[in-house]
């Protein structure tokens, strides 16, 4: 342990710990800005900077370890004056249009000048300008860039990619892509984490809000919404909304209000999910010697993205069943179609998802099966429903509750733990114990696989079959796990992988704050919505039976085949 | 009134002969992988506020040059821009009336040629081949020793996870110690503020206070063999390292001992056996299997080899010497550096008692037959070489020290011919005075002076003009050779020779330890890779973190050797190490590049080797 004072007060910290979570530790709180704990402690922006007595030069709080008999200042007039300095050096670099900034009342750099009284810009205001393809669904904003590094080190770190870089040296050192200038040549999964741990707005989705709401102003349209699992863990937090007012019937009620025709459930594809992909595990289980080992997941697109950039030859081990997303799309476009007796063009499938990939996998050619364009027509973030929801005028606190409309919005509690990391196996896990045994398990038998740990390996029985499975999320646990495979060091039967750390409660798309991760907190609500569901197995969701009794016939029947399920090593990327 | 006045340097002068030298330094420790644009422009305007704005070129020409480099750095020039920069520069440097303006020219025009290729990806590309190096002492070491982190645990007293540091990158430290040139040094962010850290010092400090640090566990055996001929330190690292990853090795060496140059060319009193035992004990401790008096094409062949091992690393050295090139060369009377050396390597000490030497030469080699003739008894030493002495290659301590210990430096004076008597015994050097003449590869060449030729009695000549390689055998057996240089790429491999790789100083030339350890580090990567593994080494030590930096400006601790009168008649350890107290001290200075800085947001530390 080490003694020392910070502001004054004593603390005593164990050695190796900074000083900035020294002061957190006795309430006092150093201010940061590049700062992201364990992943970017890097000192770069100088916010942090305290001065020691005695010492010559002040300190960056984040990457400077307590030692004993240090007095620390947090806040002397030598620091104030710095870091007031060193702040107004970064606006003077950066594209102060706070007014029209998608990350209006929600920027770190713009709480910190509110928090240290900065209402002025001392210096010329310069920034370079640069064009970016508007048109991708990760959009970076140079002018806003303020290169705290973040994004670069979470890539490498985390997600294992390193996309981002630091190019150039001196004034002109700036983020890019790393080694090219196009983003479909720097093996970047669209995850969004990068965007979710930018502290500005200099890296954001693409906006496509305008679509749908000129979607919902054409008469000949249909306009139907899905929302994804992970989304009713967070669609509140950006539109205001106190978390115990942000129920799963508020958020249906808001929808409709935006003038949605019908408002259904992806958790409702989710179980259509785990019958077409418990159903071909237990295909390629019995004729294991026509498969690659082990059977992945293939709903997240950022992993699919991810083996088709850095691991191709594992390809064939993806299950060849779609998303829900495009289940849903698929289903929409025809099933659902017929039942209101129009053509699918006529339809407008707008998706809200966690996530920023799923506007490609919309856009994949090879994935949409339908008469229509696409299965699936425009992809919105949560983040961007909630601005969409704010611009309407909608006021939330007092709108009632809405039950999601049926056929395709009933979901049981396998399809919405979907929406965090182990769910899909869990969910798959029950009704492939089902299909084995004819019985159903104990719903919270495979409880084994829920957690947060980035990379866990279980031995499961499902009836006399004993299955060795693992789940990992985030992208730098899937390349160790594929590593291991790789080595032989790791044999599994099946895998879940999702691409954001906590799957998809903590995805690219979700609402921003900075400096916490919840996809613990969220994947946690859903597992508290998946406990108290009236109905827990996929297979057991009666419209699911309706679907196949009147449509599909059964799971991998021909017209699933045809419908859901897809070849990905043949997508564009 | 006063007609004149004396000067006196006024407080804007003092800051400003402050400031040059704040920027002498700043120089000094630059970083390597700056922009090379970046570094031309800001060249540029330094010359351009030395302008006294008299002349075209000069004034306007030098502007106009920093405004097409700054758009060249924007990403907005063309290649018009290119050529009109080239254009400009060209006319400044041939057309300014004085030396500012015209050598700015110079040195941009230098530049372009230079780093043509970065120059071009600005325009073409818009954007920079620059890659900032975070620490500048582990990139400037060849062998690239964590030199932070070993400072780090010798600071905390942790020698022996020092040594096993440095071991990760290099199995020499304990001759690293005593004879590395180290150019970790030279570009030490420290010499910003005041000197760089005494980085070979502190090693030394690390070694003396580890004592014996066994080696660490060799992964399993992967049924690879492997070849090494010659024991040198190149050799050695490469078994050393290829060991450590499961492969077997067995090392040919023509000479009785191990060591190579470091037995064989370095005199005791720089590097007592003790030291270099040390490092070799643990390099065999691994389980190299050793042969030694084997002289490859005599008891087997290099195809032999090839046949018999899965690879084969030749790192030979350089253990020929360059003949004096003048007449009476063959006099009786006249050794080569290497034959003395290496004689006495193997225990033959000649007696110089009375005897009066010239030695020719102005390397550090000519320094350690100068230093050891004197040890020899000698009653006069003599170094003549034809540059000045500060052309003299030789690390300028090793030149003083010589001095000091009652050598002579004759500077400027280039050997003729050898006098003899009757007998055939080599009586005098004649020698030619020289002047400086014009600069070529960075050094004024020497000329001919308008004066007699001079002579210098004496009883014996030592050439030290240059090593060369014994490679004719090799090349009889195929291996490609330059002047019998073997030629290997820079991943130490010979085309068209599969599975033979070279380096070390038959490859690149008479060079340094450390270089040849580079070498032998390189080969033995690239081999394990060839052999068809990515075998990683046993973990490096825990390096503790970074305290908070102290950068007020503080004195560097330099060697200290015996005194001169004391050590000029032996062989013992001339260098005194540091105390613990001074190791501490000169630890503090450290400024841990590998944690602030850009290394603490990349490269600050590598646990396993990278690609530099």
């Amino acid at each position: 342990m080490v003694k020392l004072t910070i502001d004054g007060k004593n603390v005593t910290v164990a050695e190796g710990t900074t000083i900035l979570n020294a002061a957190r530790s006795v309430g006092i709180k150093i201010p940061t800005l590049c700062y992201l704990k364990d992943i970017n402690e890097i000192g770069a922006c100088r916010v942090c900077i305290v001065e020691i007595l005695g010492n010559e030069n002040l300190c960056a709080a984040c990457n400077t370890q307590a030692e004993d008999g240090m007095q620390v200042l947090t806040n002397s007039p030598r620091v104030r004056e710095a870091r007031r300095i060193n702040i107004e050096l970064i606006l003077s670099t950066h594209n102060t249009n706070c007014t029209s900034c998608v990350r209006n009342g929600n920027c770190t750099l713009q709480s910190l000048c509110q928090d240290l009284n900065i209402t002025d810009i001392p210096f010329e205001v310069s920034y370079r300008k640069k064009n970016w393809d508007k048109n991708q669904p990760l959009i970076r904003d140079r002018e806003k860039c303020i290169k705290c590094m973040r994004c670069v080190s979470f890539c490498e770190k985390i997600q294992s990619l390193g996309v981002w870089d630091v190019l150039g040296t001196g004034p002109r050192t700036t983020v890019g892509l790393r080694g090219t200038r196009n983003l479909n040549d720097a093996n970047c999964t669209l995850c969004g984490q990068c965007i979710t741990h930018c502290p500005v707005g200099a890296l954001h989705e693409r906006d496509d809000t305008q679509k749908v709401l000129d979607a919902i102003a054409n008469p000949d349209k249909i306009v139907i919404a899905q929302v994804a699992p992970a989304v009713r863990s967070a669609w509140g937090a950006d539109a205001g909304l106190d978390e115990h007012l942000a129920t799963v019937g508020r958020m249906v009620t808001a929808l409709k209000g935006l003038g949605f025709d019908y408002v259904f459930d992806t958790d409702f594809a989710a179980d259509l999910t785990i019958m077409e992909e418990g159903s071909e595990l237990l295909e390629r289980l019995q004729h294991k010697e026509n498969y690659h080992w082990p059977m992945f997941t293939s709903c997240c697109p950022g992993w699919v993205r991810f083996l088709k950039y850095e691991f191709p030859e594992f390809m064939p081990n993806l299950s060849s069943a779609k998303s829900p997303q495009q289940m849903f799309g698929a289903i929409a476009k025809t099933w659902f179609a017929k039942q209101l007796n129009v053509e699918p063009e006529q339809i407008c499938c707008v998706s809200i998802m966690p996530c920023v990939s799923k506007k490609y996998e919309a856009d994949v050619p090879q994935v949409s099966d339908t008469k229509a364009k696409k299965d699936v027509d425009i992809v919105l973030t949560t983040r961007e429903t909630s601005r969409m929801l704010r611009s309407s005028g909608i006021c939330l606190e007092e709108l009632g509750e809405s039950s999601f409309d049926e056929p395709l919005g009933l979901g049981t509690g396998a399809g919405v733990i979907f929406g965090t990391t182990g769910g899909v196996m869990e969910a798959a896990l029950r009704s492939a114990h089902y299909l084995v045994t004819g019985q159903n398990p104990h719903p919270d038998a495979f409880s084994m696989v829920r957690g947060m740990e980035g990379w866990k390996e279980r031995i499961v029985q499902v009836g006399d079959v004993s299955l060795k499975i693992a789940v990992a999320s985030g992208l730098g646990n899937a390349r160790k796990l594929l590593h291991a495979i790789q080595s032989n060091k790791a044999q599994y039967d099946f895998v879940e992988i999702m691409a954001c750390p906590g799957g998809c409660a903590g995805g690219g798309g979700q609402p921003i704050t900075d400096g916490k991760e919840l996809a613990a907190e969220r994947g946690e609500a859903l597992r508290h919505l998946d406990a108290n569901a009236s109905i827990r197995f996929s297979h057991e969701n009666p419209f699911i039976g309706q679907l196949y009794e009147q449509f599909l016939e059964k799971p991998l029947s021909h017209q699933s085949h045809e419908l859901l399920h897809t070849n990905q090593s043949e997508w564009d990327i | 009134m006063n007609r004149l006045q004396i000067t006196c340097p006024d407080g804007i002068q003092k800051t400003m002969d402050m400031l040059y030298e704040d920027l002498a330094h700043r120089n000094a420790a630059a970083p390597e992988g700056n922009c090379p644009v970046e570094q031309t422009a800001a060249l540029v305007k330094v010359c351009l506020s030395q302008s006294c704005g008299k002349c075209v070129p000069c004034r306007i020409g030098l502007d106009q040059m920093t405004k097409l480099m700054e758009k060249i750095l924007d990403g907005f020039a063309s290649m018009d821009d290119l050529v009109m920069l080239e254009r400009t520069a060209k006319t400044v440097m041939d057309s300014s009336d004085c030396a500012i303006g015209a050598e700015a020219g110079r040195s941009v025009l230098a530049c372009l040629e230079g780093a043509k290729d970065d120059f071009l990806t600005h325009i073409k590309e818009h954007h920079c081949t620059a890659e900032f190096q975070p620490v500048p002492c582990r990139r400037a070491c060849p062998a690239h020793v964590d030199i932070p982190g070993y400072i780090a645990l010798v600071k905390e007293g942790h020698f022996e996870d020092a040594v096993r540091l440095i071991r990760k990158d290099n199995p020499f430290p304990s001759s690293c110690a005593l004879v590395c040139e180290h150019p970790c040094e030279e570009r030490c962010r420290r010499s910003i503020l005041d000197d760089a850290i005494n980085i070979r010092g502190i090693k030394r400090v690390a070694v003396d206070c580890a004592g014996h640090v066994p080696a660490p566990e060799c992964a399993p055996d992967t049924q690879k063999k492997v070849a090494i001929i010659g024991a040198g330190p190149s050799g050695l690292t490469a078994a050393y390292f290829l060991r450590l990853m499961g492969h077997s090795v067995t090392v040919y060496e023509q000479r009785e001992k191990t060591g190579g140059m470091l037995r064989y060319g370095i005199p005791r009193y720089r590097l007592p056996d003790k030291y270099l035992d040390e490092d070799i004990n643990v390099i065999l401790s691994t389980g190299v299997e050793l042969h030694t008096n084997t002289r490859i094409g005599e008891t087997i062949t290099l195809t032999e080899l090839r046949e018999k091992f899965d690879a084969v690393y030749i790192s030979i050295g350089a253990h020929s010497y360059k003949n004096l090139g003048v007449d009476g060369q063959e006099a009786k009377g006249i050794l080569s550096a290497v034959d003395l050396l290496r004689g006495i390597g193997d225990g033959n000490v000649p007696d110089f008692s009375g005897k009066n030497i010239v030695v020719v030469g102005g390397g550090n080699v000519a320094m350690d037959v100068t230093r050891t003739a004197k040890r020899l008894g000698a009653n006069t030493v003599k170094c003549v070489y034809r540059r000045r002495k500060v052309d003299m290659t030789a690390q300028v301590e090793e030149v003083e020290g010589a001095i000091a210990e009652g050598c002579d430096i004759v500077p400027l004076m280039a050997p003729v011919r050898v006098e003899t008597d009757e007998n055939g015994y080599a009586i005098a050097l004649i020698v030619q005075p020289q002047i400086p003449g014009e600069y070529a590869n960075g050094r004024p060449k020497p000329v001919n002076a308008n004066r007699p030729q001079e002579r210098i009695p004496c009883d014996i000549i030592i050439g030290a003009i240059g090593q060369a390689i014994d490679s004719d055998g090799f090349m009889e057996e195929g291996v490609p050779t330059k002047w019998a240089k073997i030629l290997s790429d820079k991943f130490c491999k010979i085309e068209g020779m599969e599975g033979v790789f070279a380096g070390g100083d038959c490859a690149s030339g008479p060079s340094t330890a450390i270089r040849a350890i580079e070498a032998g580090k390189t080969a033995a990567g690239n081999i394990d890779t060839y052999l068809g593994f990515h075998s990683t080494l046993p973990k490096p030590p825990e390096v503790p973190k970074a305290t908070h930096q102290a950068r007020g400006a503080m004195g560097r601790i330099n060697m200290v050797e015996r005194t001169p009168s004391d050590r000029n008649d032996d062989f013992d350890i001339m260098e005194i190490g540091m105390t613990e107290e001074e190791a501490r001290h000169e630890c503090s200075r450290c400024l841990r590049c590998d944690h602030y800085g850009y290394g603490g947001f990349r490269g600050g530390r590598e646990e396993r080797w990278t690609k530099w």
